[in-house]
């Protein structure tokens, strides 16, 4: 997706753009995850940031004609729900944080909960309404803003060597396929980002964080926005390798109810976790009581791109010239992938970006600092 | 407590969960044998030998039989208390965790309510689906799997007055004509696409096999009686009708494997029995994260997966008869009544086995490469034949994901179309997507082998645990 979202503008900012993937299209996370696009979720900060001006982005780019439907876009809103008074004061302090920077959101009561989302529980408390939340089916929408970017598209080619000149910077890739050269390498490899940035000589340290998805046979819309407990914004941010689990259970246009998604710090371990997969389903259940008899037809999972301070890399490498970074967006990059793109495009075309990169460096971590 | 008996679960009783179950209990292993059928028997006893033997005595083959005596040793056990047997009882998924394994089931047919049974090993010998392939028309009533068929010479006793096409590739197609004919529908013709020429080729490889060989010369001769026509090298193009079938459109292939232009014939019917070959069964494997090999679970000698405590026979691990899946049940059953006491299992003990395994492996491989679909089948698939019936997916749109969105593989395909996403969840439609694509077929991730309400996975293995013994 990331890789996606900076072909299309920087191809709209006049660049030549060839992208290249071991894989098919959308084969690596973004195949593998789901399409939110959330401000609730974020704190103040660098993040909310970047996820202001995606959202932005992102509506500008379902305007355009054919190209929202193709990808499903849906403004439809997140509402966050409080299960106790304790938990429904953290929450409206959290969002009242949120407001400052710029995110509407708005408070509901019980009974307005009901009203909006009509088979939820009534055992909450209360909650908050984030009109600004959005959602994409992530496959179609790296594959589309690929065939709107007019790039050069060349899957199946595994990069296997970054190749750089006698001043150090960068002269293209080298695959299995051949070499491609070019002045200038935007790494979008997402959770294997750190091995594109060793290619090159670069340390970055991304790391896998494993996702379980709950996809339950198709209903009709029972649930209208992107719903899910409060506790939720307390694992976005975790350090912990646990396993923890909220539910964002949402509907889709297709009909399926998604349900996702688990996070625990587990390698690349793709075998199934029924652990992680229950607790799903139970918090599900328990915001949603008709989903107890819902059947789930399949659970997919993938690897988020995380990076220790939760925080992508984005921006030129100061220590190799010409190799900039569009990795390590964890759980949200699809959401951001807009954003990245756009300030990708105007670094490569010398532009000031629009969001200072200072937070997003590649080159922030003190070697220490990986292994908190 | 070392007096109580191991436990073994085994996961579905055709010929080699029952095998298994016998060779496992006989040798001091207490056996939950776990089926979603209200019967014992499998694909194989439940199907045609039954139906035909229960109305005709004197058709009776060697294998009923072999049948006989695993259904009395099954009865014995049970009456010992050695084996338990559930029927009904559709596992969703198979749990690893620290004192053993946790078998899920649901039980049958709504596939509700919950049950769990725990034990020290696992048998995977689940069988095997049926592959068909897509061609225009395939989706019109009266169009039915090979397995289809015999389901509906089971249920309706009378199907005489009906005229049917059997069609597509594989030995299957075989007692399924010879099935039907002798149920009293007119069968108008066989179609085979094979290629005659590959079993001259591969001839000395299958002459090893001379029970097989004779199996099939059976099967032949009650074509000949019922006066079968055979199309040998030829497909099925088109079926034609407007609410249900009506005729079908038969075509000759050239020895690339294209149709032939120009000999296309049309024959009036109003069943179509479609078959091409079988396909493992392996979400049970993937879910506990055992190696799958291409589309088949990965054995040793023994019959053990990867995974230690998990060991899989039959058309699990690979599509080859019932014979072959005898055989391989009864050496995993042996194998695990070994291990489960800790002693290091002694192969010569089923040398005879392992020597029917060799040679029907051998056989069912030369019969794989007689029975591949045809190199060009999916030119048959005009854009707007519908691929993957349960979510409307047609040919025209998997092409365009391919060539216009950059899909590679069937995941992806998956992604961009949904095809393979609704219920059946690929399994009808993966092998079609895979050729349309042009890349190798793999089994596809199927964590669940069953749809779980979210009420039951909220809450499964809540039971508390059994302390672990040792
Ligand atoms: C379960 C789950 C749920 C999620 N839900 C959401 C959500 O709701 N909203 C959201 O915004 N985000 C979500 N995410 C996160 C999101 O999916 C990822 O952040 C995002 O997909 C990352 O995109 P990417 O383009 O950076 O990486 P990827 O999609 O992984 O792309 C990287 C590409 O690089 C290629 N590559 C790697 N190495 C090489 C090489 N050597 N040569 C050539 N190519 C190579 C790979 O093949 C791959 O295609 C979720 C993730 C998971 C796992
Ligand atoms: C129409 C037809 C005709 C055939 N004719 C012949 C023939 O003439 N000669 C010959 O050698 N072979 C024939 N075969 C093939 C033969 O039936 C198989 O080779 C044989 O049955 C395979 O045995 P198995 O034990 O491996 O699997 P199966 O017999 O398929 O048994 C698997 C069992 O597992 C159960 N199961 C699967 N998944 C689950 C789950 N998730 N939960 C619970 N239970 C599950 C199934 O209900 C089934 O009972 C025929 C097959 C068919 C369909």
């Amino acid at each position: 997706m990331a890789g996606a979202a900076c072909a299309l503008y920087a191809s709209r900012a006049g660049l030549d753009v060839t992208v290249v993937d071991r894989g098919p299209v959308a084969g690596g996370t973004t195949g593998a995850g789901e399409g939110n696009l959330l401000v609730s979720d974020k704190e103040p900060g660098p993040e909310l940031e970047l996820a202001l001006l995606s959202g932005r982005l992102w509506a500008e780019l379902a305007a355009e004609p054919g190209l929202g439907a193709a990808f499903e876009y849906e403004p439809k809103g997140g509402i966050v729900v409080a299960s106790t008074p304790e938990g429904l004061t953290a929450l409206a302090d959290f969002a009242a944080g949120q407001r400052a920077a710029g995110v509407e959101a708005v408070s509901v009561g019980p009974g307005q909960l009901r009203e909006l989302e009509p088979y939820l529980t009534p055992d909450t408390a209360g909650g908050v309404l984030y009109p600004q939340d959005a959602q994409v089916m992530p496959t179609l929408a790296a594959a589309h803003l690929l065939r709107a970017s007019g790039a050069r598209l060349l899957t199946g080619w595994n990069v296997i060597d970054v190749p750089r000149g006698a001043d150090g910077a960068v002269r293209g890739v080298r695959t299995d396929r051949g070499e491609i050269h070019a002045p200038t390498v935007v790494n979008a490899a997402g959770t294997w980002g750190g091995e594109i940035a060793a290619l090159a000589g670069a340390r970055l340290p991304v790391l896998p964080r494993r996702g379980f998805v709950l996809v339950t046979e198709p209903l009709p819309r029972r649930v209208r926005h992107k719903v899910y407990a409060a506790d939720y914004v307390a694992d976005v941010a975790s350090d912990s390798a646990a396993l923890q689990t909220s539910p964002v259970v949402e509907g889709t246009a297709a009909g399926p109810v998604l349900i996702g998604a688990s996070r625990e710090r587990v390698g690349f371990d793709r075998s199934f976790s029924l652990p992680a997969v229950r607790a799903l389903a139970a918090g599900a259940t328990r915001l949603f009581p008709f989903l107890e008899d819902v059947r789930a037809m399949r659970t997919y999972l993938g690897f988020r791109p995380y990076m220790p301070d939760h925080l992508p890399a984005i921006g030129p490498d100061p220590r190799v010239p010409g190799l900039v970074h569009a990795c390590g967006h964890e759980g949200a990059g699809i959401g951001l992938a807009t954003g990245t793109g756009q300030l990708i495009a105007q670094v490569l075309s010398g532009k000031v970006p629009e969001l200072d990169l200072a937070p997003f460096r590649p080159d922030r971590f003190a070697p220490a600092e990986e292994d908190a | 407590m070392t007096a109580e008996r191991p436990h073994l679960a085994v996961i579905g009783a055709g010929p080699a969960g029952l095998a298994a179950t016998l060779a496992a209990a006989r040798h001091g292993v207490r056996v939950t044998l776990v089926d979603s059928a209200p019967e014992a028997g499998g694909q194989f006893y439940r199907q045609p030998a039954r139906e035909l033997g229960a109305r005709r005595p004197e058709a009776l083959h060697h294998e009923w039989r072999t049948w006989e005596r695993l259904r009395d040793g099954l009865r014995t056990h049970q009456q010992q208390g050695t084996v338990t047997h559930l029927t009904d009882h559709h596992v969703w998924l198979v749990e690893q965790h620290s004192g053993g394994f946790t078998v899920h089931a649901l039980l049958g047919p709504e596939q509700t309510e919950p049950a769990e049974v725990r034990a020290d090993a696992v048998l995977l010998a689940t069988g095997g689906y049926e592959k068909v392939l897509p061609f225009p028309g395939w989706t019109l009533p009266g169009v039915v799997t090979a397995g289809g068929a015999q389901a509906m010479l089971k249920a309706t006793l009378s199907v005489s007055g009906r005229t049917a096409v059997v069609a597509g590739t594989g030995p299957l197609l075989l007692p399924v004509a010879t099935g039907l004919a002798a149920a009293g529908v007119r069968v108008a013709a066989l179609v085979e696409s094979a290629d005659p020429r590959d079993f001259v080729r591969r001839s000395r490889a299958l002459s090893a096999q001379p029970a097989k060989l004779a199996e099939g010369a059976r099967y032949a001769a009650q074509l000949a009686r019922h006066r079968v026509r055979t199309l040998i090298h030829h497909i099925v193009v088109e079926a034609h009708g407007t609410d249900r079938l009506e005729a079908v459109t038969v075509a000759a292939l050239d020895g690339a494997g294209h149709v032939r232009p120009g000999t296309g014939r049309r024959i009036a019917c109003d069943t179509l029995a479609v078959g091409h070959g079988m396909l493992p069964h392996t979400d049970l494997a993937q879910g506990l994260g055992c190696r799958i090999d291409g589309v088949a679970v990965h054995v040793d000698d023994e019959q053990r997966t990867d995974v230690p405590g998990v060991w899989a026979a039959g058309e699990a691990t690979g599509i080859g008869g019932a014979a072959l899946s005898l055989a391989e049940g009864h050496i995993a059953g042996r194998s695990i009544a070994a291990r489960l006491r800790g002693v290091e299992p002694e192969p010569h003990g089923w040398a005879g086995a392992a020597r029917a395994r060799t040679g029907l492996r051998r056989f069912f491989a030369t019969l794989d490469e007689i029975y591949a679909p045809p190199a060009h089948w999916a030119e048959q698939i005009t854009d707007d034949t519908v691929v993957c019936r349960c979510e409307e997916v047609t040919g025209g749109a998997i092409r365009e994901a391919v060539t216009g969105l950059g899909a590679g593989d069937q995941r992806t395909v998956k992604l961009l179309t949904r095809a393979g996403m609704g219920w059946c969840q690929g399994r009808m439609c993966g092998s079609a997507v895979a050729g349309l694509i042009g890349c190798p077929e793999t089994a596809a991730r199927r964590p669940f082998a069953r749809p779980v309400p979210l009420g039951v996975l909220a809450r499964a293995g809540e039971t508390p645990a059994p302390e672990a013994e040792g």
